[in-house]
């Protein structure tokens, strides 16, 4: 298993990540941004799994924390959240990546969920519960949409 | 934090120990979010960390701002004209409406046995651009490009053309967010023009809606009622329009009547909205309790003070 330099590889990671970013913020008309994917958490959690020494929580953590402070959360949630899936996803990378494209997906929507979960619960302990069935499913679209960031993060590097 | 496995550089994954780092970031986010939660130190770094994101704002909302200033490049002499037209019958319409204006609140402050005018209740606006919109059913958020250095405060009222927008949740320097009333987290205090019935309309989480929850079965509601702000709350000033009540269920099983209201202001479609000042000393101002950390020392139901009102260099002005 020959990882990619990490230096070079720490700059792609954080380019697609600013990217990636910029895509969750872009206005969309409502019904389309009620299943808007998470492209964050999906970018984050593809680099985990293929470079987890490039991608790794700390990326999680500075993602998550840009992302509250952009989209006026609580300070930390999304930070915790991430950090929260990056470490599931570093810690289980070598049974996750070898699986079938489908089987990948289900660890992604798994791992969405449990980002959502996360998300959620700090919602409700912080005391501004959302129980909208809503908020799972970007989710499923993020899951759906799987395949589709491998297939495209995977042309910017080095085959492993 | 990268300190932890740095020491053992070999070639594998597993030396990124990603175990004591998770459990570092962890404790790093819930530091974050306790202080949060309580507005201390954080809000200051909040501010400059809001500062700092600005760019990144503008960055994505450049297409939009691209597309539209294309799009009123190429617009043509004939859709300016008639802009025009509109906007210029507009005008006589609403310079015929304020004529009756100045001696209404005359008669007004008479009624209210003043003797004299109030003083502007507005003191000063600012336009401001939508840098960004956030309309989904759990957030209903606008990004505005004037912040803390244009005098922007948190809880300040947001209106546009056609009625009460929202009001500001946090300001950055160059930039401030609106949370609107449609917004699931947002409540206003309201009031039925017709007969004085005062509630409190919850946002639905959808620009269209407005839901009035706290409404007996029994409570004098009609479609098409207009419900204004009661100045109840401190934050917004008595007297602005919010909705128009559209429809009512009324279930006898239940103590409470379901009202639905549409907002007045087109809160998908704006692209310039307006800040506003008060004059705290208006008697329809907010109790300026956004504005001091005192609340101030005012009785309910008593006359505003006379000698506020003699201040005001248009107090003579008044027919």
């Amino acid at each position: 298993m020959s990882l990619a330099a990490p230096r070079e590889s720490r700059l792609l990671v954080y380019v697609t990540a600013l990217v990636a970013l910029m895509l969750t913020l872009l206005p969309l008309p409502s019904w389309l941004g009620l299943i808007r994917p998470p492209l964050l958490v999906l970018v984050i959690l593809y680099w985990s799994t293929m470079t987890p020494r490039a991608g790794g929580i700390f990326i999680g953590f500075l993602g998550g924390l840009i992302l509250d402070v952009l989209q006026g959360n609580q300070l930390g949630q999304h930070a915790l959240a991430l950090s929260f899936v990056t470490y599931l996803a570093v810690r289980l990378h070598l049974l996750t990546r070898a699986k079938p494209m489908f089987e990948q997906s289900f660890f992604a929507l798994g791992a969405l969920l449990l980002h959502e979960a996360v998300l959620w619960a700090i919602d409700g302990w912080s005391g501004h519960p959302i129980n909208s069935f809503t908020r799972w499913l970007p989710a499923l679209t993020g899951a759906a949409l799987w395949p589709v960031v491998v297939g495209l993060l995977g042309r910017t590097h080095s085959p492993r | 934090m990268a300190f932890i496995g740095r020491g053992l550089n070999r070639p594998s994954s597993r030396d990124t120990a990603p175990g004591p780092r998770f459990v570092v970031f962890a404790i790093l986010s819930i530091v974050c979010m306790y202080y949060d939660q309580r507005d201390s130190w954080i809000s200051a770094l909040r501010y400059y960390l809001q500062g700092a994101a600005y760019p990144i704002q503008r960055l994505v909302a450049s297409p939009q701002v691209l597309w539209h200033w294309g799009s009123e490049l190429v617009e043509t002499r004939e859709a300016l004209r008639a802009d025009n037209a509109a906007l210029k019958r507009r005008e006589r319409e609403l310079s015929i409406t304020a004529l009756r204006f100045a001696a209404l609140e005359h008669e007004n402050a008479q009624l209210r046995a003043l003797g004299q005018a109030m003083p502007p209740l507005v003191t000063r606006t600012q336009v401001a651009e939508v840098v960004s919109v956030q309309l989904n059913p759990l957030k209903q958020r606008l990004l505005l490009n004037k912040g803390a250095r244009d005098g922007a405060y948190t809880g300040q009222t947001v209106l546009d053309a056609r009625g009460l927008l929202g009001q500001l949740v946090r300001v950055g320097p160059w930039s401030a967010e609106v949370i609107l009333i449609t917004d699931p987290e947002h409540a206003v205090p309201v009031q039925v023009v017709r007969n004085g019935l005062r509630s409190i309309a919850v946002g639905a989480g959808n620009s269209g809606e407005l839901l009035l929850p706290y409404l007996p079965v029994n409570s004098d509601v009609k479609p098409g009622d207009l419900l204004v702000t009661s100045g109840l709350g401190g934050i917004f000033p008595a007297g602005y329009p919010v909705a128009v009540v559209t429809g009512i269920k009324r279930d006898p099983v239940l103590l409470l009547a379901q009202v639905r209201a549409r907002p007045l202001a087109t809160l998908e479609r704006d692209r310039e909205v307006m800040l506003v000042w008060f004059d705290p000393k208006h008697s329809a101002a907010p109790a300026a309790a956004a504005q001091s950390d005192t609340l101030p020392q005012v009785t309910l139901g008593a006359p505003v003070d006379p000698a506020s009102a003699e201040g005001s260099p248009d107090a003579e002005d008044a027919p």
